[in-house]
């Protein structure tokens, strides 16, 4: 199966039951019980990232929290 | 009206057709608030000067820390133990005299928000902690104010450009902050010391974009940048319908801190 991920094409075995939730897993995405997930343009909400099937040519993007700049001691 | 050594300071600026001399006029008038004074802040405080924005506000409640050097920019060794808001006020003004800098030596929280940005026409997220990017995103959205988000990691940065009720915000992406701690930090993880330029200068390239009125700003698009690869990538986004703050039904109505997700970015002050 052919999909892309974050701007690249990748390959991955054929799996009828991928899942958003399990490509996260084996991906081993990082910040995986964060992540973002955009599926062909649309975010997608966490609670369905378990019912949501993988398909043939799915434009997948990770979106990742980023920190950065001035710091906050709490 | 410009004077004689404002038209030569500004020259390269008003020889473009985009901005010219009416354009200079509206960064004179423009006000802008830079929220951080670090890393991001740091080369979009000295660049919105140097380019003439009129009024400048910058908050910050942190002291300028040797560890900070290496990539904040606008902080010298000299200023190490002094106010941040106190050192960047200095070099901003050495740089342009004409510009008013607002500072505001305190951490930014849902009690002060409001009030400050009210004073501004662009606000610049430049914090590294997620609960003051929820709060500044909340507030922005309910003030209708536009603004734009800066984040970096290590070698990785991002930048979107938010304009309330318009475009995506950054709860669209992510409905809520993730746990305290869950996400490393700057201070825990690291970060290249020329990421925060390269970001926060696309962050300030923003501000200027949009008090001229020119060009298409950074919205419905999450631009990505890996230094180590050295790439760009854009990310089409849209608005989200059940977006818990500009959605359908929004659920967050007024600016609220987020408690759980105030992290330690850097017990130095990232």
């Amino acid at each position: 199966m052919k999909i892309t991920i974050n701007g690249k094409e990748v390959l991955l075995v054929e799996n009828s039951g991928r899942t958003i939730d399990s490509l996260l897993e084996e991906l081993d995405v990082s910040q995986r019980l964060y992540v973002t997930v955009e599926l062909n343009g649309d975010i997608l909400d966490r609670p369905a990232y378990e019912a949501t099937p993988v398909a043939e040519g799915d434009v997948i993007e990770f979106l990742y929290f980023m920190g950065g700049g001035s710091g906050h001691v709490d | 009206m410009l004077t004689d050594s404002q038209i030569e300071r500004y020259s390269r600026h008003i020889i473009l057709k985009e901005v010219g001399g009416k354009g200079q006029q509206k960064l004179f008038n423009g006000r802008v608030l830079i929220i951080g004074a670090g890393g991001l802040g740091a080369p979009i405080a000295l660049y919105l000067a140097a380019a003439g924005v009129g009024t400048i506000g910058i908050a910050d409640a942190d002291d300028v820390d040797l560890s900070n050097l290496q990539r904040q920019v606008i902080h010298f060794t000299s200023d190490v133990g002094i106010p941040k808001v106190e050192s960047a006020r200095q070099k901003m003004q050495a740089i342009n005299p004409d510009v008013k800098v607002n500072t505001y030596q305190e951490w930014i929280t849902a009690a002060n928000i409001n009030g400050i940005i009210a004073d501004y026409d662009f606000i610049i997220d430049g914090t590294d902690n997620f609960a003051a990017k929820f709060l500044i995103n909340d507030a922005c959205v309910l003030a209708g104010k536009p603004y734009s988000h800066g984040g970096i990691l290590q070698f990785d940065g991002q930048t979107i450009t938010v304009k309330p009720g318009e475009s995506a915000c950054y709860r669209c992406i992510f409905p809520e902050p993730p746990p305290k701690d869950a996400i490393p930090t700057c201070s825990q993880a690291g970060v290249i010391g020329v990421l925060p330029g390269v970001i926060g200068t696309i962050q300030a390239t923003e501000a200027i974009k949009y008090l001229l009125g020119k060009g298409d700003l950074l919205t419905d698009r999450l631009l990505t940048y890996s230094a180590l690869r050295m790439k760009f990538r854009e990310v089409p986004l849209k608005r989200k319908s059940s977006c818990p703050v500009c959605g359908d039904n929004p659920t967050i109505t007024e600016a609220k801190d987020e408690l759980d997700a105030l992290t330690v970015c850097d017990l130095e002050g990232a």
